[in-house]
């Protein structure tokens, strides 16, 4: 399977799958940082996306959830093409799908649970949150989200008296919150030390694989993708150079997605 | 064993290998927080008290806006007439002479004064005692002080300066003060090392460290002189404040427009002038 | 021993604090302020009687203050005083209240409309320039004289300290957990809500303590022109000519501005 393969409808997850059609993206006219970028994830797995920096899978990741604009191309999603959607639909869109950030990304000021409540707000009016009268059930799905990420014993806790491993295990139950059909993840590990990367990578890909929800991970360890991803692709200059499962990952490709000599062992 | 391999579940189960929770206590997301709840509270209740004490009420305001619209009504278009437009121009420029005035008399009295405040560099009673004149010139409003002087000295625009001034003593001399002491005493015990009289002592020990500050500060104190010196008028102390006061008593509304606009351009102006005088002086 | 350097390096090594443009638009500064200076010694109207007088003037002024009449206190200093506080207190909670919508406005992170954001700021300035005792003016003529017109004059000058500080306070917000918020697909309102004003909430209470502590002095003075409170209390001593009750009613005055700035260096310390 290569990025050129059209969509083949498969019997399971066709509805799931994400498409995306010769997705370009231009911050600056005639320097396209997505060379009408195509690939089909399907509704199932971790895929990991790896390449230097610059080279666009942070931009591609963010075209998904439309924190990009793309300049062209199509984003096919459950029935919808996210390129196109605007105001309401694209909010209804988006809270179907969750993000982990680099840098987490949470409201330093309020409490854990609080946080984890966050990826409720899609669904809930505006008036349950700001008088933190969510829903019962929802607020019971917290826990225990908390508890599935090992944070039970935080709940009450301000965010920002956590270390930087427990922030985005916070942000993982926060994007789980959401019940999503898809979870992005941008850089998830690039904060962390070494073992606490291990663990979050982990986290992510069990939690998110007992829901049966797929994952797009943006990652620069190769390592780590190798590890944990069911399928990798290479992005290099804006345009996808490998795809397929870790195995098939060979140190020559590696060298076409990050260019240089003498960095492999 | 690879995640394939996991048992698939729906959502709301847990995962086998987590702890279930303790399912005696139900637990609470967000434990009320009394304080928050207690002073929104008595801020709600406060409003109503207030309101009714200073007798502020529905009918009062409607009243007040109907009223209003009307003033506004009065005021459009502004009065650009060649006599009102002349004492417009004599009010403006005498509220710049004495804001000027006021800010370079400030400036150099606040540096004996600053110096005399400070407590590393005179004598503890002494400077205490400065620093309390330096509290009282800061405290009252330079409208007070500006009322204080036209009773003494009469109408007019020496009141106003004299105001000013002590408005500007009151700020520019505790930041000389302020300055003073904070700055390294090594320099100072060099240069008195050496054996220099107070005076150049003063000058080449201290002022080096202090004067660069001193510019911006300096700068503040025009624009805030600026802004004040439209004010002191209203009581008395010249400039375009008694042109404006005189408008509104003889019911020239548009004038009143006028005056305010010219008000605000030159409240502006001030602002930008002395945004250059602290990027010149950096 | 330091050797000596080839002249040309020397004339490179010189040190030079400021660019040779620095110091002549300095030079030309100075000039400026010192014209401007003599021009205004000069062609102001002071009689230069009244100059030499004023020192003896002014001590007399205060001779005259002493001893203060402390009974006035009770039957009429003391309802202005309560009259002073709530105006200044109410006109902070109203002024806050609309400055939070203009910095809203004004915050280039939550208004992209550049449109907007100028009004936003013209109103700021407009605000700000207009003392509140020229508000007061307006307001007294509008809804007569009392602690109303007060209140109102010192909303509306408060709007545009506070506005600019809060829409400061808006734009140093971090982006990142706004993002998260965005990217969950919460509504714009939620946003605000649960993004910015859990970051802006320090800030805005500190500016509103802060405003608050200014407009008590603001409050003391609208009286003089109709807006009640201390200063129609001055106004009335100040036309009977009763310097000790004048000498009470600045007395009060100084002591509550001094209250006013303990309480809210004491509230900046505990709650923010």
């Amino acid at each position: 399977m290569d990025a050129s393969t059209p969509f083949r409808s498969t019997a399971v997850g066709a509805e799931r799958s994400l498409i995306i059609r010769k997705l370009r993206k231009e911050y600056r006219a005639g320097q396209p940082v997505l060379k009408d970028v195509s690939l089909t994830v399907e509704g199932r797995g971790m895929t990991a996306i790896i390449g230097p920096s610059g080279t666009g899978k942070s931009t591609l990741i963010r075209c998904i959830n439309r924190l990009v604009d793309p300049t062209a191309g199509e984003i096919l999603f459950r029935g919808q093409d996210l390129a196109r959607l605007n105001g309401r639909q694209l909010r209804l869109a988006r809270r179907r799908m969750g993000m982990v950030f680099q840098e987490y990304n949470l409201v330093e000021r309020l409490s854990v649970v609080e946080n984890v409540l966050c990826g409720r707000l899609g669904y809930v009016p505006v008036w349950r949150a700001w008088l933190r009268k969510f829903p019962a059930h929802d607020v019971e799905r917290a826990f225990q989200l908390l508890d599935a990420v090992g944070l039970g014993d935080f709940a009450t806790q301000r965010a920002d008296q956590l270390s930087g491993g427990q922030r985005q295990r916070v942000g993982i139950a926060r994007a789980l919150m959401q019940e999503p059909d898809l979870v992005l993840a941008d850089e998830p590990t690039s904060s962390l030390d070494p073992k606490t990367s291990v663990e979050i990578m982990e986290l992510i890909a069990r939690r998110a694989g007992e829901r049966d929800i797929p994952i797009i991970v943006n990652i620069h360890n190769v390592d780590l993708a190798r590890r944990f991803a069911d399928r990798i692709v290479g992005m290099a200059k804006g345009e996808i150079v490998f795809d397929g499962p870790p195995r098939a990952l060979q140190d020559e490709h590696l060298l076409q997605i990050y260019g240089g000599e003498g960095w492999l062992e | 064993m690879t995640r394939r391999d996991q048992p698939r579940t729906n959502m709301t189960d847990l995962s086998p290998r987590s702890p279930a929770p303790s399912s005696a206590a139900r637990r609470v997301a967000f434990p009320p927080n009394w304080q928050t709840r207690i002073a929104c509270l008595a801020l709600a209740l406060y409003v109503v008290y207030a309101c009714s004490i200073l007798d502020i009420s529905r009918e009062r305001l409607m009243a007040g806006f109907a009223h209003a619209a009307r003033f506004v009504s009065r005021m459009f278009p502004p009065n650009f007439a060649p006599d009102k437009l002349e004492l417009l121009y004599t009010g403006m420029v005498e509220s710049l002479q004495i804001a000027v005035i006021a800010t370079a008399v400030g400036v150099l009295l606040s540096l004996p004064l600053g110096l005399i405040a400070a407590r590393n560099l005179s004598p503890l009673p002494l400077a205490w005692a400065a620093r309390a004149l330096i509290v009282l010139f800061r405290t009252f409003h330079p409208v007070i002080i500006a009322i204080l002087f036209v009773k003494a000295v009469g109408f007019g625009a020496l009141a106003g300066v004299l105001a000013l001034i002590v408005a500007s003593l009151g700020f520019l001399s505790k930041l000389v003060a302020e300055a003073v002491e904070e700055m390294s005493m090594q320099q100072v015990e060099a240069v008195r090392a050496t054996g220099a009289p107070f005076l150049s002592l003063v000058i080449m020990g201290v002022l080096p460290q202090v004067v660069a500050r001193f510019i911006g500060f300096s700068a503040y104190q025009l624009d805030s002189n600026l802004r004040n010196s439209a004010l002191v008028g209203l009581v008395g102390g010249g400039g375009i404040g008694a042109t404006l006061f005189t408008a509104f008593q003889r019911f020239d509304y548009d004038f009143v427009l006028t005056i305010v606009l010219a008000i605000i351009v030159l409240v502006m102006a001030g602002e930008v002038v002395s945004g250059w005088m602290r990027r010149l002086f950096q | 021993m330091i050797t000596a350097a080839p002249p040309a390096a020397a004339h490179l090594r010189r040190w030079q604090r400021f660019t040779l443009a620095q110091r002549v638009t300095r030079s030309v500064f100075y000039l400026l302020a010192l014209v401007t200076i003599v021009w205004s010694l000069r062609s102001i109207e002071i009689v230069p009687e009244f100059l030499y007088d004023a020192p003896q003037q002014t001590v007399d002024l205060f001779a005259r203050m002493w001893p203060i009449d402390w009974a006035w206190y009770p039957k009429v200093v003391h309802d202005a005083l309560i009259e002073t506080l709530h105006t200044a207190t109410l006109g902070t909670i109203l002024a806050v209240i609309m400055a939070s919508l203009v910095a809203v406005m004004v915050a280039r992170n939550i208004t992209r409309s550049v449109v907007l954001n100028s009004i936003g700021r013209f109103i700021l300035v407009a605000t700000r320039s207009v003392h509140a005792m020229i508000w007061a003016l307006f307001f007294v003529a509008v809804f007569g004289p009392g602690a109303l017109a007060g209140t109102m004059a010192i909303a509306m000058h408060s709007i545009g300290f506070t506005g600019k500080f809060l829409a400061e306070a808006i734009e140093e917000a971090k982006p990142g957990p706004i993002e998260a918020l965005v990217a969950a697909g919460a509504p714009p309102l939620a946003v605000l809500l649960k993004g910015y004003w859990p970051q802006v909430k320090p800030a805005f209470l500190s500016i509103s303590v802060f405003r608050w502590d200014i407009n008590v002095r603001e409050s003391a003075v609208l009286g003089l022109v109709g807006g009640g409170g201390l200063g129609m209390a001055l106004d009335t001593a100040l036309s009977n000519l009763y310097w000790d009750q004048v000498g009470l009613v600045l007395f009060v005055i100084f002591v509550v501005v001094m209250v006013a700035e303990i309480v809210t260096a004491l509230i900046r310390s505990r709650i923010i």
